[in-house]
């Protein structure tokens, strides 16, 4: 309660001092330093409302270092970053020149260690790139249909344990392009309160109408179901056409995997169709890697479209649709990407393929096995430490995605900036990515980090001299004792604020 | 008893106040204690009833069964690269399908430096943009290509089709007004659709209509001068349309965009690196000032022979990107080695600025060759490497004429010259094109080849069309 109530104190405070520092650079006293529209087109229409941009040039300004690192090596478990300072207060950056080396990663997304740069997956790439080249110059339904990609679509089928798949070039853009190919006008989509932004796009593209259901909160999905099916469409009473429901396998800001089996069970109650979207989940979770269906030992054919990207736990770039032969062909004639866009570059798809035989054990070796196991023991041990060191730590037990709580918009910066001065680079993230008072900083584990990393980063997340974040409560929703110190409160806002 | 009673009652309130007053409470008391009614109609149902509905229900199959024979469902099978000489389905043919305009995509050097990039970073970035997602090479490219196209800043994105996709959403709300051509590419319709705007379509190429728009706006905007003060306007142009092979009028653009102040927004997928005398596009072909362009977005899987696409203008507009752009913040960054193979083809489109001269030649010798067939015309402009054939007449269904473009399609593949047809949703098109055989020009042909694919086109159409 109290933490809530300093954060919105925090907040007011940051947005008196942007309202002052509006009103001292429209009065010239301060210099105006964002870009401006050109001297020709000043009469035209604005492009931007003010309103719009102060979050942006007052809020994000100040701690805009804390993003958009460069890095220059590999992203594997340590990596090297371009050193930047600003000379004006995050304005403008310029590169010192030097090259921080060795800052341990818990910020990519690289939960089996597959972002190599050498390796069997490395040199298989190479030689299909010296073969085939890197780009294909045509869609899928033209002429970029190469032998490669048919062979990753089969290798992926038998992966998940499903009928047929299907591989795109861009994960974000398998769900905003294929989710108005399956439903549409007439149809219900019922979509967890915190989907990405790839699913609320598609189902926003698809014309149909949508639900939200409180987050994996089955009461509120079975009761939306129930409403849906006795009263139908809104005005006209109509039955719906379909109902699909939107879920995700592990959510990547609160790190809580879905209740699956619930979901399953009502789903096939009510007849409706559900869309799994395993983008941080596959590979992730799973004695042997194969998602979060895996990890319940459920039957794949439960899940009517199992979605999921290969740009974490693959170390490459694109997505993929799973599920019965019809549903593979209606998409493959009707898919927005096949039509239009270009198909997945060769090596890229080539070192999909080492990294699926890895780890499912087809390339001779234990490596992929050795790799999941390793992951869930790290991600095990991490939350163990963090929790015994007194910290929140959010979602479930098995999963890799570890969100510690921070909550005052003054330790978003400080935080991300103490733990770079300790060559540990962190993701912190705030308003609008989660709600304004639950800012937090998220780790994400992978295969490649060993003990002594995972109790580096636990040890130097908990120097009090540091940022003082150390609370000894579980979340304001539940009731507890508040041993909490953030009487240094001020002493971070001020420096931050001047 | 009269000493406690207020003294303007004593004095003489009027009775009919006092009446009132007594009433109105009443009033207050009795709705205060009756039953609130709810606007929205409570189901009365049972329970069972409940059940009994949610028992009939019965949804529609999740996809409806695809026809074996569907024609978009048979994809063409590649083995090997997709270059020049080109294996499908098993035979050998001369590539006549592939966006490569400049023959990028077999080239030495830009493989060598792709796997430089492999050896140093891996294949994937593993994370978005913000979260350590950003790489040396994305920034070196991003400074290339905005020095290329002579502008400002310039933004990457790790798809094409999500390029302008999500370019469009980022400026233009709800409640702002675009007004894009009829012929404009799948990719425009969807970043229109995501930003809920009002579109208005005018007739492909048509300044007459267009202008015709624009005063309908003025006067609606002298109607309610307060709300046109905050509406934003745009138009969406193609430097060299995909779907009919010609270009945008741009001159008389900028005219109206400064007479009616409509910001305009250029894709420049096809005409970047084909036309203008270095290849920087539709500015450079009519001369104009590229500041005088609000946006350019291009992708990079055409002439660069990359994967993903770009856009360019000043940093005024394109900073706003980077934390509004949909495609950008919430999905992963570029391989690196795609990025490294972008900046060499930059380099050797820089180092040889003849090669768009030589495409130009090789465009117009085949559009002339391509004349007078039988049944079948010609398309586009006669520098545009991207072509079109459609049939003179119809056949009355597009099926049929699919059908009949097929074996021509098929005719030419077996005689070793690859083409396809042009590939279109055809239930989600605002204006569907007519089917058509799409023809690409690379610089990797010679001109016996294209005098070859010529004369094969021609007896094919003889074949099968009479």
């Amino acid at each position: 309660m109290l933490v809530a109530v300093l954060t919105y104190v925090g907040y007011g405070v940051l947005t008196l001092f942007g309202y002052l520092r509006d009103f001292m650079r429209q009065w010239k006293i301060e210099k105006c330093q964002n870009a401006t529209e050109r001297e020709e087109q000043k009469d035209f229409v604005p492009l931007y409302q003010d309103f719009e941009n102060f979050y942006n040039r007052n809020l994000y300004m100040r701690i805009r270092d804390s993003w958009n690192r460069p890095i220059c090596s590999v992203p594997g478990a340590k990596v090297d970053m371009m050193e930047r300072v600003s000379h004006d207060y995050n304005w403008t950056f310029t590169y010192t020149g030097r090259v921080i080396k060795d800052i341990i990663n818990m910020g990519s997304y690289n939960y089996l260690g597959f972002a190599q740069k050498t390796g069997p997956c490395q040199e298989a790439a190479a030689k299909v790139l010296s073969q085939y080249g890197a780009g294909v110059c045509s869609t899928r339904q033209e002429m970029g249909n190469l032998d490669k990609h048919e062979e990753l679509e089969k290798l992926v089928a038998r992966f998940l344990g499903v009928e047929s798949a299907m591989a795109y070039g861009m994960g974000f853009a398998t769900n905003s392009m294929n989710i108005p190919a399956l439903v549409g006008k007439g149809c219900l989509i019922l979509s967890d309160e915190l989907n990405h932004a790839s699913l609320v796009l598609g189902a926003r593209l698809s014309g149909a109408t949508i639900r939200i259901f409180k987050h994996n909160n089955m009461q509120s999905l079975e009761k939306l179901l129930k409403d849906a099916i006795v009263h139908g469409q809104p005005r006209t009473r109509r039955p719906w056409k379909k109902i699909l429901i939107l879920v995700e396998g592990i959510y990547s800001m609160e790190g809580s995997i879905v209740r699956l089996p619930e979901v399953i069970a009502l789903k096939k109650k009510y007849k409706s169709y559900l869309y799994l979207d395993e983008a941080h989940s596959i590979g992730a979770l799973g004695p042997s890697g194969r998602g979060v269906v895996d990890y319940f030992g459920l039957n794949p054919e439960d899940v009517d479209v199992m979605m999921g990207t290969f740009t974490k736990s693959f170390g490459a770039a694109g997505g993929y649709i799973g599920g019965k032969k019809e549903l593979i062909d209606y998409l493959r004639t009707y898919s927005h990407s096949a039509a239009y866009a270009t198909s997945m570059s060769p090596p890229v798809v080539e070192q999909i393929i080492t990294s699926v035989k890895c780890i499912m054990g087809e390339d001779g070796t234990t490596i992929g096995r050795a790799r999941v196991q390793q992951l869930a023991e790290n991600t095990r041990y991490f939350r163990r430490r963090l929790k015994e060191m007194g910290f929140i730590i959010y979602g479930n037990e098995d999963s890799p995605v570890v969100p510690l709580m921070l909550y005052m918009p003054a330790k978003i910066g400080a935080f991300g900036r103490e733990m770079l001065k300790r060559n540990i680079g962190v993701v912190v993230v705030g308003f609008p990515a989660t709600p304004i008072i639950e800012s937090r900083a998220r780790f994400c584990l992978s295969a490649a980090h060993t003990k002594e990393m995972l109790d580096t980063v636990s040890l130097s997340s908990c120097l009090p001299s540091a940022h003082n974040i150390k609370n000894v409560y579980i979340p304001l929703k539940r009731k507890c004792m508040i041993i909490s110190e953030n009487f240094f409160f001020p002493a971070i806002t001020i420096p931050v604020l001047v | 008893f009269e000493s406690c009673l207020p003294s303007w009652v004593l004095t003489g309130a009027p009775a009919y106040h006092l009446i009132l007053e007594g009433i109105l409470i009443l009033w207050i008391v009795r709705l205060l204690f009756s039953k609130t009614y709810k606007l929205q109609e409570r189901s009365d149902l049972t329970l069972k009833e409940k059940e009994e509905l949610i028992e009939e229900w019965q949804p529609e199959p999740l996809v409806p069964s695809v026809p074996k024979d569907h024609p978009a469902l048979n994809y063409n099978i590649v083995s090997g690269p997709p270059t020049h000489i080109i294996t499908v389905n098993g035979k050998e043919c001369i590539n006549f399908a592939s966006f490569n305009f400049l023959g990028l995509l077999n080239n030495e050097k830009v493989k060598s430096a792709a796997q430089a990039s492999l050896k140093k970073y891996g294949v994937g970035t593993c994370g978005p943009r913000g979260f350590y997602g950003t790489f040396d090479v994305h920034l070196e490219l991003e400074e290339r290509l905005a020095k290329f196209m002579r502008t400002e800043e310039a933004i990457i994105y790790s798809y094409g089709f999500a390029t302008i996709a999500s370019a469009i959403p980022a400026y233009s709300k709800r409640g702002d007004i675009v007004f894009v051509d009829e012929a404009a590419c799948f990719a425009i319709q969807k970043g229109l659709q995501a930003s809920r705007s009002n579109i208005k379509l005018f007739k492909h190429n048509d300044m007459a209509d267009l202008e015709r728009l624009l005063k309908e706006q003025e006067t609606e905007d002298q109607k309610n001068p307060r709300k046109a003060r905050v509406t934003r306007r745009f138009i969406v142009v193609e430097g060299l349309y995909m779907n009919t092979g010609d270009i945008c009028p741009l001159p008389e653009l900028i005219k109206l965009k400064y007479k009616y102040k409509v910001r305009i927004f250029l894709e420049e997928s096809l005409s970047f690196g084909v036309l203008g005398e270095h290849g920087r596009g539709i500015t450079e072909h009519f001369g104009i000032n590229i500041d005088d362009i609000d946006l350019i977005s291009a992708n990079m899987e055409n002439s660069l022979a990359s994967i993903g696409g770009f856009c360019c203008g000043r940093s005024f507009i394109i900073d706003h990107q980077r934390l509004s752009g949909q495609g950008y913040c919430f999905s992963a960054s570029l391989p690196p080695l795609l990025a490294a193979a972008a900046i060499e083809a930059l380099n050797i489109m820089e180092d040889n600025p003849d090669i768009f001269q030589t495409l130009r030649t090789k465009c117009e010798r085949i559009h002339k060759a391509l004349q007078g067939i039988s049944g079948l015309k010609v398309v586009g402009e006669s520098f545009s490497p991207a072509l079109h054939l459609q049939l003179e007449e119809s056949c009355g269904s597009r099926e049929n004429d699919v059908k009949l473009l097929k074996r021509v399609v098929d005719y030419c593949m077996n005689s070793g010259i690859a083409l396809t047809q042009a590939r279109y949703l055809e239930k989600e098109e605002k204006c569907l094109p007519p089917p058509s055989i799409r023809v690409v020009i690379t610089v990797e042909q010679t001109e016996q080849e294209l005098d070859k694919a010529a004369s094969l086109l021609k007896e094919a159409a003889q074949s099968v069309l009479n």
